[in-house]
Parts: C-alpha cells; structure tokens; sequence
C-alpha cells in the first residue's frame, strides 16, 4: 500500500504537487500550534487539580486539522473524545471543550449551527451515528459530508464494521477517518488485527480509500479534499498514520508499554516541527508569528479558563431536566424535591 | 371504521405517518419482503426503497443507523425482527439513543420509534420470544409502549412517532392476528403513559399489559358471577409508569395483584409492589401478588405453557388476596 506523503521528516516538499496558498498553510501552521497550546494547558490543569481527566490529542494535530479545513459549516463531524483540535475547528466553542473535560454535564453540547455530535466514549459507536447522519442527508437530498474520526483500536468493534458496511451498500457521504495512532490504551496495532494496514478493509467493503502519512498536513489536507469530493457518490475510508506523543488520557502511564526510543522516533516526525520547517523554508514562518500565535491562544485560553471557573457546573435537577423533553411524573418528583432543598 | 388486527392496526398507522416525509422505516427484511410477520407490507411499493429500507442484518447497525438519521432530523422507525435478538444493539439503545439528550446538553435528541414483536405463544424457537421490557426500564430516557389492543396499538404508534424521545414500540406476537376490534380507519394518537381501566371493580385490583390483557378478561368475568368485583388496569405503557392510575385503584380496592409475562425477579412488578409500597401501603390489606413468568432463560416451546402466567394461577393469588379484610 502506498502512503501518500508529501513532506519528507524535514519539512522538504517531496515530489511535484500543487502547494495550498500561502494564507492556507499559515493557518494550518496556527490551527496545529493553538491546538498543541491548549492540550497541553489542559494537560496542566488536570495535574492541578482542575481538570477532571484530559484525553491529549498531542501529535494528531495534522489530520485533525486538515480534516476541518476542508468541511464546510452544514458538514457534520461525528467524534471520538480525542478529536477536539478539529471540533474546534468546526466551530465547537473552547470553552465546551474544557467543561466537558472537567466533568460539566454540558460540556458534550454543540451550539446551534455547528454539526458536531457529542464527544463519543463507546469506541466506534458514533461511527454509526455518522452513517446515520450520512444517510439522512442523502435521503433529504442535501449536500452535506459526515465526517467521522475513530482509532486503531475501534477497528475490532462490531459496530466499525456495520457502519462501513452500511455505509457501502447504500452509497452514503460519509468519511471515515482512522487515526492509527499505534496503541489503543496499551495494545499495539499488532495485537489488533492480522493485516499490514488498515486501510485495506476498506477494500472488502468495495469502498474509496486513502493511506496518508498522518503526520504531514499537507499530504493530509490532499487527501481529505479529495475524499471530500469523492465522497458524493460513496462512503471514503481514510487511514491516516500518525503516533499519540503523550498518554492515552491523564491516568495513563505509557512506560508501561512502549520504549522511549520509540517515542523519540516519532518525536522528530511531530507534524508542527515538520510544517514550521517548510514555512520557513518559504519564508513564511518567523519567531514574531510563532509569538503571535502562542499570545492569541494564550488569551483564548485564560479568557476561557476564567470564565468557566467563575461559573458553578449545572446541577443534578439541571440533568435530570435533560433526560426527557418533558420529565415525566416520576422524575419530575425527584427534580421538585432537589429544587425545595436548594 | 372496521375491524382489524393488530398486524393491521399498525400497517395502517405506518402508512398514515408515512406521508410526513421525514419519517422512515428500516429494518431486516422490511421492505420487499414487508416484514417477517407483513406489518410493513405495501410501504416500500407505496413510499420508495430510499424511505423503506432493507437494512444488512446487524441489529446494532439498525440502532445506531436509526440514531445518527434522527439527529439529522429525521423520524426513524427501526424494527428489530425479534426482540429476543435487541441485545446486539444494547449500546445503541441504551447508552447512545435514550441519552442524546442529556449528552448533548439538548442540542440533539433522537426520537427514534422501535418497534419489535415480543413475548410467547407462538412457538418461536428459542431466543426469540423474550419479554424484557424491564431491562430497558432501567435505562432512564427511554419510554417503553406495549399495547394489548389494534384501537390501542395504532393510536400509541402514531403518538410514539411524534414523541421527542426514544420509544420502544413492543408488540404482542401471540395476539398479532387473534384479536379484531373496531379501529378508525384515520389518523388518531394514544396518550403515553396513561394506563387504561379495562374493567371499573371494587374488591381487588389486576395490573397488568400485553396478551394477559386480552385472557384476564374472561378471569374478571368469572369473578363478577361470583359477586366479586375486580379491577383491570392495562397498562400501555410500561415506562413512564403511570402510577396515579394504580394508586388510585388501590386504595379502592385495597389488594393488588401485577400479572406479567416476564421473569419475575426485578420485572416492572417489583416496581410497581415498590412504588404502592412508597404511596398506599396502609391503603393494602394483604401483601402484593405478583404473578409471571419464572426466574429461567425464557423457555423452549413445549414449556411455555407452563412457564407463562395463565387464568388458575391468577385465581389462587386473588381468591387468597380476597381472605384478606
């Protein structure tokens, strides 16, 4: 299986390929910077105590964000819990993202207008939401793509396999964008399945595909507009090769089974390194840009922080509304008698 | 207005909430074959395979296919084709469709109506017949109808398909063709969540739903020639329970008897007994009765009969309750 690639470890453009505008990359560069910024500021907060857990996306930026640039605002995403870099992206409010992760019951919540499902936990659950929401949009007769990201390890659930296969026999807009980071938890893709790659089960179900080096954005960004156009007439299969550089979540100890010199290996292929090595190359990357983005996301960061602190998380009546549209005798009761104790 | 079955009850009203175009049908076998047992027949010739659908055979599949069409604005109706195959698509059910909702803070919700014919008597092979409703009670944003009559199932049907939430739509097998009433040949709904009082009583009081309603008439009747009074209380809908209903009868009749289908430990009966205990315990004269099926896997053909609640298992439990004063 050939990988498409397009920037080599050094940020060297391989081969001839057409190069997105210059406003393009830089905001590749940003997106994967204020990504990298606030993962890590979470990351801090957790180990403080402000944080319930953290699941970092740290070194799947590329894809995440190549993934969002090519949506447009009526697509919808259908996430896994480490896909917040292209959430955001896609208009979910950072301020969501840090509630949902210190434990808020209304974190998970997408404003209006912005068509991202709930952080899913269940792993390849929400992929069948994705070809639901796919086909929906193909029964209404609308354009919309649905974008689904999911791991290594979801390619063993059940619910992975219905979801292609659904999605095939009826032909839906769905993308499916496998992050094969290398490990679900600690079991290594080699424990997951008997084949070289992924992407070739994309074959079995007679579906277009894409293998991309996960870590080069622009090799990402290629193949996800592509896959977005492909994807009017058929569900498109992405597996994009990439490596989580930090825990699977913030109670995680990764020692415990994988060797440093690994992830030193895949330290020197982290895709911010590689791009800002390209932009500089070119010319469009300088320490006062780098210091731009950092202060924006700096701000966005502690203007969010703040204003969540200052505000109590929802109460247990406050959820208990939210079980039904309108609660039910039973319910209503027990949300009448945490009201009166107030 | 004519008679129908409940197989007829609920075509029609498929076909009457079929002409809202966000609603669709999908399922194992629903669309060219109309359905194992033809409750989906003529649907797929009327409204089109892209609204009628075959789905492959994967129950989760079907669920969480159903879910992502309804945060996308649609009304999925999916059929599981037995309810004793629903526990592949567990996840879907319970943790993914009842809880949109909530998870979604109540940006989406998934009012997706699934239907599944259930229960025994019809000599199913084993794993079909399951009466499980409990297991879905216990999972709060689900609301669980199960109808005993065609009037009855057309009208919650149709009311299932304009709720907001997730509905589980069970259907009783063994009286899918023997009972005809009189059904309205238009669109009409049934409130969720109010039981019915089949038959007004004094001495003592049935709770009960499905195809016991239908037997524990000619019980109540049997009992009215001997001088006594029994009330009988369908349920319809087992999730949201309306425990006004029972309550009130209750403390009229002051002895409860719940008669169900399924097994008895932790069924909806233990519910029931628990909530008249909160509400009416010094109303009771006698203990509660409960009488079910038994604590096994629901059984192989030749010991359903012994296995599923029948009429003199009903008459020992109330002739006791009736030597209460």
């Amino acid at each position: 299986m050939e990988m498409t690639k397009w920037l080599d470890e050094q940020g060297n453009l391989i081969g001839d390929v057409a190069v997105p505008s210059d406003d393009v990359l830089k905001t590749m560069y940003a997106e994967m910077k204020r990504g990298r910024m606030i993962d890590t500021k979470m990351f801090k907060m957790q180990r403080q105590g402000r944080m319930a857990l953290v699941a970092p996306v740290s070194g799947q930026e590329a894809i995440q964000v190549a993934s969002a640039l090519v949506l447009n605002k009526e697509d919808w995403i259908a996430p896994s819990y480490r896909d917040s870099v292209a959430t955001m992206l896609h208009g979910m409010p950072l301020e969501n993202i840090i509630r949902y992760f210190k434990g808020y019951s209304d974190g998970g919540g997408a404003p209006e207008g912005v068509n991202v499902l709930p952080v899913q936990i269940i792993i390849a659950a929400q992929m069948l939401h994705a070809t639901g929401v796919a086909f929906a949009s193909k029964i209404k007769g609308e354009q919309a793509r649905t974008v689904t990201f999911f791991g290594d390890g979801a390619t063993s659930q059940g619910d992975f396999h219905e979801a292609l296969n659904f999605a095939a026999v009826y032909k839906l807009p769905v993308i499916f964008v496998c992050q094969n980071n290398q490990y679900a938890i600690s079991t290594p893709v080699s424990k997951q399945m008997n084949t070289e790659t992924i992407v070739e089960r994309a074959k079995a179900y007679n579906m277009a595909y894409e293998y991309v080096d996960g870590n080069d954005i622009l090799a990402c960004y290629d193949v996800m507009k592509r896959a977005y156009d492909k994807a009017q007439d058929g569900p498109v299969f992405v597996e994009a090769v990439t490596y989580r550089l930090g825990p699977h979540t913030t109670s995680d100890d990764p020692k415990k089974y994988r060797e440093q010199t690994e992830e030193q290996q895949w330290q020197q292929k982290d895709p911010l390194v590689r791009m800002r090595a390209f932009l500089e190359a070119r010319g469009l990357w300088d320490a006062a840009f780098e210091r731009a983005i950092e202060d924006r996301a700096s701000e966005e960061i502690e203007e969010a922080v703040a204003k969540i602190e200052e505000t109590p998380p929802p109460t247990l009546a406050d959820m208990l509304e939210k079980v039904y549209e309108t609660p039910p005798t039973l319910i209503q009761e027990q949300i009448d008698g945490l009201r009166g104790n107030e | 207005m004519s008679e129908k079955t409940i197989v007829q009850a609920i075509n029609e009203a498929l076909f009457h909430a079929m002409e809202h175009e966000d609603v669709v049908l999908l399922g194992e076998d629903v669309a060219t074959n109309g359905g194992v047992f033809r409750v989906t027949d003529g649907l797929k010739e009327k409204f089109g395979p892209m609204r009628v659908i075959d789905t492959p055979l994967a129950e989760s599949g079907i669920i969480g296919t159903a879910v992502g069409m309804s945060v996308n604005g649609l009304r999925p109706i999916a059929e599981i084709q037995f309810f004793g195959f629903i526990y592949e698509a567990m996840d879907q059910m319970v943790s993914q469709a009842t809880r949109m909702r909530y998870r979604s803070n109540g940006r989406f919700h998934s009012p997706i109506v699934v239907r599944s014919p259930y229960g025994a008597g019809v000599n199913t092979p084993e794993l079909h017949a399951d009466s499980i409703e409990a297991i879905f009670s216990h999972s709060p944003g689900m609301k669980i109808v199960m109808p005993s009559s065609p009037y009855d199932a057309k009208g919650l049907l149709l009311a299932a398909i304009e709720d907001p939430d997730p509905v589980l739509f069970l259907e009783p097998m063994s009286i899918y063709r023997s009972v005809r009433e009189e059904v309205p040949d238009e669109a009409y709904t049934v409130p969720i969540g109010e039981a019915k009082i089949v038959q007004e009583g004094t001495d003592a009081t049935i709770v009960t739903w499905g195809p016991p309603v239908v037997w524990l008439q000619q019980v109540v009747e049997d009992y009215a020639k001997q001088g006594v009074s029994i009330e009988l209380i369908d349920l319809r809908t087992v999730a949201p329970l309306d425990i006004h209903t029972i309550v009130a009868s209750v403390e009229k009749t002051e002895r409860l008897c719940i008669v169900h289908e399924a097994v008895k430990t932790n069924g909806i009966g233990a519910e029931i007994a628990a909530l008249v205990s909160e509400r009416a315990i010094f109303s009771l004269v006698g203990p509660i009765k409960r009488v079910t099926g038994f604590d096994s896997p629901y059984p192989a053909g030749t010991i359903e009969r012994d296995w599923m609640p029948n009429p003199s298992r009903v008459k020992i439990a109330i002739d006791e309750l009736l030597t209460y004063e």
